[in-house]
């Protein structure tokens, strides 16, 4: 055998599995749910009598969060199993958990700096919440650094479970710190908003109407969705390797 | 057969002391920086006197987590370096039990830091820090820190670049810890009835208390070999 059709059957070994169909369908009711949500928000709820056409970040913003919040939780729970079963998919979905997680973190950052801008006239301000979600976003890119500086394959993927179920404490503090913090201009949605809350407004029916599909889209198939194509791109990413190192041992 | 949980535990703690009296090589790194910390401190805040006396009990914790960074990298790196870890691992003894030795060593020197800069924050701040319940704080935080600390500097040992590695993975993890022990010592400090601050100290103790059940249930995961 000629060394170029040694590659090309082994490139055959290592060729994805194709799409399967839940996944396809999984994609494109995600996409179709992602248009209907915007169209509600930006352009089916009423316009804030106080804020005006800014308000419609909201329903990208909170549901960003959220979705990030699935994301990690996932990472959570791929790294119990992982530690549990060792079983290496356990540990490629924690991975995706944290890599989706912190796109979404990113969106829900961005979006709350820009809502911030017309509303409380300043882009950033060291308010606890926004500190704690920086934070959010930091512990996980850390996640990514130290993943990368450790080089042995096992040790890697045990120690990364690790991290991950210590990482999840940020998550929950940025959820809880608005309840516990009281000095926050940050305003509170569902219940009552802090005293000192910069620029709330009331969930009334129209803002629910618009809110409650996009959390859903975010909270589920959002993450899952984009969780599920990430694994399978590590996945083929492992193939590409083991056959680098196997053409090069040869 | 196994050495017993308790013995083996103070076994390491024993030759973490031995070795320290003998070097002096963890405590004295720990405590002159923690020094120069507070001296640094001092010298930006002197200005405004009105932010030095809001930023103490800031100073005081970021200076207990800096220092601490600084002893748990030194304490776990003379294991690995040494190969003593592995030994350890070798020895018929529990992983929970290395761990808790380590643990209980990081501890007990990062609380004796704490008690040098007390007094010398108290003189140098010009303000009482040596109050029961700001003691009974730093003995429950730095206890929080020490076990978080342990464990993640027995998971960054093997990473590339270890020194620079535990920091970023300790702080954001940390943060809940800093943020109780902060916001109960600024209300002690300021004399505010206990209503104001116990809250804090309990919720310190509740996440000292989670993060040490998550470090004994996790740290065979990271000693393995």
């Amino acid at each position: 055998m000629t060394a170029k059709t040694k590659v090309l059957s082994l490139r055959q070994s290592a060729e994805a599995t194709p799409m399967p169909a839940l996944l396809k369908l999984l994609t494109i009711v995600t996409l179709v749910g992602f248009c209907i949500t915007l169209v509600l928000g930006l352009l089916v709820a009423g316009t804030d009598i106080q804020q005006g056409e800014i308000q419609r970040i909201f329903y990208i913003h909170m549901p960003s969060f959220f979705g990030a919040f699935t994301a990690f939780g996932l990472t959570v729970v791929g790294g119990i199993l992982y530690l549990w079963r060792k079983s290496e998919g356990w540990d490629r979905i924690a991975l995706a958990g944290v890599e989706v997680g912190l796109a979404f973190a990113l969106i829900n950052l961005v979006t709350g700096a820009i809502w911030a801008r017309p509303i409380w006239n300043t882009w950033w301000t060291w308010d606890p919440r926004l500190t704690s979600a920086a934070i959010m976003a930091l512990t996980y890119a850390a996640y990514l650094m130290l993943r990368a500086g450790i080089e042995d394959e096992a040790r890697k993927r045990s120690f990364m479970s690790v991290y991950g179920i210590f990482a999840f404490t940020s998550v929950l503090v940025t959820l809880f710190i608005i309840r516990v913090v009281p000095e926050t201009i940050h305003p509170v949605i569902v219940g009552a908003s802090p005293q000192n809350a910069q620029g709330g407004f009331e969930a009334t029916s129209g803002v629910v109407m618009a809110l409650i599909p996009s959390l859903l889209l975010w909270l589920t198939l959002m993450p899952i969705t984009l969780i599920w194509h990430r694994v399978r791109i590590e996945r083929r990413l492992e193939a590409v390797n083991r056959l680098k190192m196997q053409i090069l041992s040869e | 057969m196994k050495t017993p949980f308790r013995t083996a535990v103070l076994a390491i703690v024993g030759k973490d002391l031995r070795a320290e009296i003998r070097s002096r090589e963890l405590l004295s790194v720990m405590a002159i920086f923690a020094v120069l910390c507070i001296l640094v401190f001092s010298f930006a805040l002197e200005l405004d006197r009105g932010a030095r006396e809001e930023a103490i009990s800031g100073v005081l914790w970021v200076t207990l987590v800096f220092a601490s960074l600084l002893g748990f990298n030194r304490s776990l790196a003379l294991e690995g370096d040494q190969g003593n870890l592995d030994a350890m691992l070798l020895a018929p003894v529990s992983r929970s039990a290395i761990f808790f030795g380590k643990l209980l060593s990081n501890y007990l020197f990062t609380l004796i830091v704490a008690l040098v800069i007390l007094p010398l924050m108290t003189v140098i701040y010009n303000s009482n820090l040596l109050k029961g319940w700001l003691i009974l704080t730093t003995v429950v935080g730095v206890f929080g820190f020490s076990s978080i600390g342990t464990l993640l500097a027995m998971l960054t040992l093997h990473t590339r670049s270890r020194e620079a590695m535990l920091p970023i993975a300790m702080l954001p993890v940390a943060l809940p810890l800093l943020l109780t022990a902060v916001r109960a010592s600024t209300n002690i400090l300021n004399d505010a009835p206990a209503r104001e601050w116990l809250l804090w100290l309990q919720l310190l103790a509740a996440v000292t208390l989670i993060y040490l059940a998550l470090c004994w249930l996790l740290c065979g995961f990271v000693l393995e070999e």
